[in-house]
């Protein structure tokens, strides 16, 4: 039997750019060069490598995003994943993250999974709720925040490094699993990869595609509302001094004065 | 009076502090009702009766340590029909996020995580945010269902006020998928002696400048000089000097201390999304190029290797 592993990738503006909000209080995308959120490309990894030890299996990246999402996906392909699912609508500018999961959970079950694996977090939300969001959704098990993360007799089993504690978990399948930046350093598409990325199906899907209505999704449907959006004042500017063999005394200095010592 | 939930982050019945933070700005809302799960309630409630419970709910069943996040959903959706809360409030954690998250699909909510700031609204709850790196400040609310908010560490000073904190058993029932994600074994971090990374008043980090993991002790001696966590950048963890759990950033922990203080780090975006919003930020770095220069309140130009140890023996002879 095969495994049909589904990968989350998200497209984001790059966090080198100088990221800003549009007047609708959504993330503004025109702004900066957007790409493959770089925590995505660890979860491609692990789907590369579980795929490897499987006898069989089948890797489709999932994104829901605007049209230029598909250079994230095209991006996850020529790493060599074999097909792409697009969730692409109007409609869809401004949904938040519980609308995501909707999303995400419809074209989750429409693909056929039984491992769905996730980044950590986006770059750009960081908000590093969407895994466990599918999860419910989708009412499997999730086994986040690995480190360390394989595949055998349909159960996953992973490492998870926690705040108190490093935790050895495991599942049965299907189950939505999420990888950290230290499971593996992911690899670089080739150029035979690059190559064969153009010929692998990218099928795009709207809303109805999904049964899924303009009300549930967007900015008008969604769970919560940014008020406002302030950019935080400049630090001002601190003093900055050259050692000349007292640096560390005039640190301190600075460290008394502000009361720390 | 309104209720708002508050999800008690604890050790064996030792509240931690993010909780004490969660409690000060429940009252902002309404009273307080804290959810205990697991061993300690006794313990943990005269603690959350003097930062204002009113009530504490509380269940223990092995299910909790036993398998991983849902059965800490299930009983916080039996305590949200239990109360029918204004606000869930839960701390700001990896573990905190995705209960509360689960909680926020049962309950057809929706979700604001790691909030720094919570104040009353018109409309319920409103949540500051530091988003992009903490380039800005957003404030949201919650316009779907009962308000799940996840608020980070250091975001309020703990403030005592006594309520009743009166201690109520909590019926959960079980669904299926409690059981789903098993914790096979279970090894504890062992302790620093230190204070916790992101309660911490004062984290002192280090970056590669500090050149290998034999160096780190003067990053170290400098933090106990005052009574500072220790952080470290990423090119530290991961060339192996520094353990994983202390990486300060965007993949790392976010901290906002009183003091931070960056010996060896550039000051990679990456970086700064972890500690921008620290109080009061110095660095050391021999490039005065170094983009962390912007960010400080002072800096200095030099060899860490010489600026650093003369900073702790500095603050120890001060201290006496
Ligand atoms: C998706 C993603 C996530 C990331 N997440 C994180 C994260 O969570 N946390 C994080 O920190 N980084 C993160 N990074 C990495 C980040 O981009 C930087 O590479 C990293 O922060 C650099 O660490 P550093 O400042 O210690 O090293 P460097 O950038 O190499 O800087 C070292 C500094 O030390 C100074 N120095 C050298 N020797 C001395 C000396 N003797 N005395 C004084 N100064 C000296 C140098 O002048 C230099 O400024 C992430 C990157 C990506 C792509
Ligand atoms: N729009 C999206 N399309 C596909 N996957 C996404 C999307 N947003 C988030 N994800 C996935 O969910 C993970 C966590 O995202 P977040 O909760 O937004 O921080 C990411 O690393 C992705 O794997």
């Amino acid at each position: 039997m095969s495994l049909r592993i589904v990968v989350c990738v998200k497209y984001v503006p790059d966090a080198t750019g100088d990221r800003h909000f549009s007047e609708d209080l959504t993330t503004d995308r025109d702004a900066v060069d957007g790409l493959l959120s770089e925590l995505d490309e660890y979860a491609v990894e692990q789907a590369l490598q579980i795929a490897d030890e499987a006898d069989d299996a089948e890797i489709t990246v999932l994104t829901v995003g605007p049209e230029d999402a598909r250079d994230a996906l095209r991006k996850a392909l020529s790493m060599g994943a074999d097909k792409a699912v697009h969730v692409e609508d109007d409609d869809l500018h401004g949904t938040d993250a519980m609308g995501t999961s909707l999303v995400l959970a419809k074209a989750v079950e429409k693909t056929g999974y039984d491992l769905v694996i996730c980044g950590m977090a986006s770059t750009d939300g960081v908000m590093g709720v969407l895994p466990a969001l599918l999860a419910e959704r989708l009412g499997v098990p999730q086994v986040t925040l690995l480190s360390e993360v394989s595949v055998e007799d349909g159960k996953v089993t992973g490492r998870r490094d926690g705040d108190a504690a490093t935790e050895q978990l495991e599942a049965a399948l299907p189950a939505v699993v999420s990888v950290t930046d230290q499971s593996g350093e992911a690899r670089y598409p080739s150029f035979k990869g690059i190559m064969a990325a153009k010929k692998k199906p990218v099928e795009s899907l709207d809303l109805d595609d999904l049964d899924l209505d303009a009300e549930q999704v967007g900015l008008e449907g969604a769970w919560t509302k940014v008020e406002d959006a302030t950019a935080r004042p400049p630090r001002s500017a601190g003093t900055v001094v050259k050692d000349e063999g007292e640096g560390g005394k005039q640190l301190a200095e600075f460290l008394a004065g502000q009361k720390f010592i | 009076m309104a209720e708002v939930l508050v999800y008690v982050d604890h050790v064996d019945g030792a509240v931690r502090k993010p909780t004490l933070e969660l409690l000060t700005l429940a009252r902002r809302i309404g009273e307080p009702v804290a959810v205990h799960l697991g061993a300690g309630a006794d313990t943990a409630a005269p603690t959350l009766a003097e930062y204002g419970a009113v009530r504490v709910l509380t269940a223990d069943a092995p299910e909790f340590a036993d398998y991983h996040v849902v059965p800490k959903v299930d009983a916080l959706q039996a305590a949200h029909e239990a109360v029918s809360p204004v606000a869930v409030l839960v701390p700001s954690s990896a573990e905190g996020k995705e209960i509360a998250a689960r909680l926020a699909v049962r309950i057809g909510s929706g979700i604001i995580t790691d909030a720094v700031d919570l104040a009353a609204g018109d409309d319920g709850p409103v949540a500051t945010q530091s988003v992009f790196a903490a380039a800005f400040t957003t404030r949201s609310r919650v316009s779907r269902g009962t308000p799940v908010i996840t608020v980070k560490p250091n975001s309020a000073a703990p403030e005592a006020a006594q309520a009743a904190g009166t201690v109520e058993q909590l019926s959960v029932t079980f669904g299926e998928l409690a059981t789903g994600t098993k914790v096979v074994s279970r090894t504890p971090r062992a302790a620093t002696g230190r204070p916790e990374l992101t309660e911490a008043a004062i984290v002192v980090s280090g970056g590669r400048g500090v050149n290998g993991a034999e160096n780190f002790h003067l990053i170290e001696s400098l933090a106990d000089s005052l009574g500072a966590a220790v952080g470290a950048s990423r090119a530290a963890v991961d060339a192996g000097w520094y353990p994983h759990a202390s990486q300060v950033g965007q993949t790392g922990k976010s901290v906002s201390p009183q003091l931070y203080v960056a010996a060896g780090i550039s000051g990679a975006i990456q970086h700064r999304a972890g500690m921008q919003t620290s109080k009061t930020i110095v660095a050391v770095n021999k490039d005065a190029e170094a983009p962390i220069f912007d960010l400080v309140d002072y800096g200095v130009v030099g060899d860490l290797f010489e600026v650093v140890p003369q900073l702790t023996e500095e603050v120890k002879s001060r201290k006496g």
